[in-house]
């Protein structure tokens, strides 16, 4: 069994600006696969192109074995796109937006009608079936765009940022939903800047950045290979860091000097705690945890801001 | 076409939300129209000489063909510019169709689809309305409903492919005054373009709304004149192909990037 998406020196250029340079991806049935990058890394566009709506500019992309540049319609038809700005009808009902985005698949309406009902029970919005969406909070337009992207019963669902902006339990519902299509055998393919998001979710990953891939694998891989396996935070009296992340330099494999705290990265947080308090530097605060995806990420992104 | 027939039931189905007022205004408009400038300003130029240089007929029977022409001009470029826009810039309408089998053409066909519906659907209320006051004088008149759909898309496509490339809605202000409204006066709607001066009507002969004008009056007056008949159609027909295919491009340019 092949990959579901093969992409072999895949890039898109606009103009002179290249936003994907390249890159190699393989997406296999069945799994999670997150494209993880500050904001300009080439998610979106990586994601377009793989959605078939976006020419690829060179490299090749193979979808559910298809061409996109061939085949555009037949692999849409079996795809699910859940788009970061959502892009519902706000003056239509709840259910009007599923039964006319089905309509586009060209699915009959008596299917359409059962279809509908199933999929609002799914993201928890029968009661709204016919409310405007212009009512809705960003929670369920969001869960609304889900049910929209499953109309097709689509093999794969792409998600470009599916919890941006919501609240903490709306991620959390959102989340819910994703893991119960994934044991239902969905493939998703998911962009987020949330580390937390990613490990969560996805069992693969790449990280994406300036156009490239920096880093690939399972989250717990890519924290052992970039990250040691837990981190020290200590946090000083503001302006001592520096000097202070001197004395404490050789207790880590590495260190790094933030505003307002010293970050230790070890294989062994409390060793490493315990040795700080025995020199007698007693930070005010002192915080030992694991490492997180969000520490790769920082560490191969970067924290420069990226606009 | 059956996928351009799928986004044609989109716009059916958000009309279904508005059908109500615009039926009422549609009906209500031209029966204005033609009371007061039918009526009214056609007292003052039946009783003048104004009746010899309209050829023999009653200023209402002459004004109402021209306005079921130039009111199927005025809604095909409204129902063309705003909705457009937004469906690329506001609303996204497009960019979720073309995320399901749907293709660009698709999205284009469907949208004309539906203008040109809506610009049936005046035209016909249009007809029933003129109809009614008596200014339709031959039963050719009911082609009239043909002249006024093509001279709505002969506006509608270039005004879709406008709508698609423009950035902003500041566009269509512009539009309005300076191309609709000159048009809507000039064209030989209310008055015969040989009264302009001599210097402007070839300018006015070239708009797509005189040669819809003259069809629709041509209908309702049972004057057919095979060749005329040819050169309007044809002339309309001329506008429909490059807007459509000016249209289709800035739609490729616009939502595949």
């Amino acid at each position: 069994m092949g990959a579901l998406i093969e992409a072999r020196g895949l890039t898109k250029r606009f103009d002179s600006f290249v936003a994907v340079a390249g890159i190699d991806v393989d997406v296999f049935r069945g799994e999670v696969f997150g494209f993880l990058g500050p904001n300009g890394a080439g998610k979106s566009s990586t994601m377009r192109m793989i959605g078939c709506v976006s020419p690829v500019s060179s490299g090749t992309l193979r979808v559910l074995g298809m061409d996109p540049a061939v085949d555009g319609p037949r692999i849409r038809a079996r795809l699910g796109v859940c788009p970061q700005e959502n892009w519902l009808d706000e003056e239509l009902t709840v259910r009007e937006n599923l039964l006319i985005y089905g309509r586009y698949f060209g699915l009959p309406r008596r299917t359409l009608a059962d279809r509908a009902a199933e999929l609002l029970a799914f993201v928890q919005l029968t009661d709204k079936a016919d409310a405007q969406v212009a009512d809705l909070s960003g929670g369920m337009k969001r869960r609304l765009t889900i049910a929209r992207a499953l109309v097709n019963e689509p093999e794969i669902m792409l998600l470009d940022e599916p919890t941006t902006g919501l609240d903490p339990q709306a991620r959390h519902l959102v989340w819910d939903r994703l893991i119960q299509l994934r044991q239902e055998g969905v493939t998703l393919v998911l962009t987020t800047h949330y580390m937390d998001e990613a490990e969560q979710l996805c069992d693969r990953l790449v990280v994406m950045d300036g156009g490239t891939i920096v880093a690939e694998g399972s989250p717990l891989d890519l924290i052992r290979a970039h990250a040691t396996r837990e981190v020290v935070e200590l946090r000083f009296v503001a302006g001592r860091q520096q000097a202070l992340a001197a004395e404490v330099a050789d207790l880590a494999d590495r260190v790094e000097v933030l505003p307002d705290r010293v970050l230790l990265y070890t294989q062994d947080g409390d060793a490493a705690a315990n040795a700080v308090h025995q020199r007698g530097l007693s930070p005010p605060g002192i915080l030992v945890r694991r490492s997180s995806l969000e520490d790769v990420f920082l560490r191969l992104t970067g924290r420069t801001l990226v606009d | 076409m059956d996928t351009a027939l799928r986004a044609l039931e989109y716009w059916l189905l958000s009309y279904k939300r508005t059908w109500r007022g615009t039926i009422v205004s549609s009906f209500l408009v031209p029966f204005l129209y033609l009371a007061a400038m039918g009526f009214g300003l056609g007292s003052f130029i039946n009783a003048g000489a104004g009746r010899a240089a309209l050829g023999g007929q009653t200023y209402l029977q002459f004004i109402a063909p021209g306005l079921l022409a130039a009111t199927a001009m005025q809604t095909a470029a409204f129902e063309s510019s705003y909705p457009v826009m937004g469906s690329w810039k506001w609303i996204k309408t497009y960019y979720a169709m073309l995320a399901t089998p749907l293709r660009v053409s698709d999205v284009l066909i469907g949208h004309l689809l539906f203008v040109a519906f809506r610009v049936l659907m005046t035209s016909m209320v249009y007809l029933v309305v003129i109809t009614v006051f008596g200014a339709v004088s031959s039963p050719w008149g009911v082609l009239a409903i043909v002249a006024g759909l093509l001279t709505g898309l002969s506006v509608a496509t270039p005004t879709f492919a406008l709508a698609v490339r423009s950035e902003r809605d500041t566009v269509f202000s512009m539009y309005f005054r300076f191309a609709i409204l000159p048009m809507f006066l000039f064209s030989g709607a209310f008055f015969p373009v040989s009264q302009l001066p001599v210097v402007v009507q070839p300018i006015a002969y070239a708009t797509p709304l005189w040669h819809g004008v003259h069809l629709a009056r041509m209908f309702t007056e049972g004057t057919l004149s095979p060749g005329w008949i040819a050169v309007n159609v044809g002339y309309l027909c001329l506008w429909i192909a490059a807007g459509t295919w000016w249209a289709a491009r800035a739609f490729r340019r616009r939502l595949v990037t």
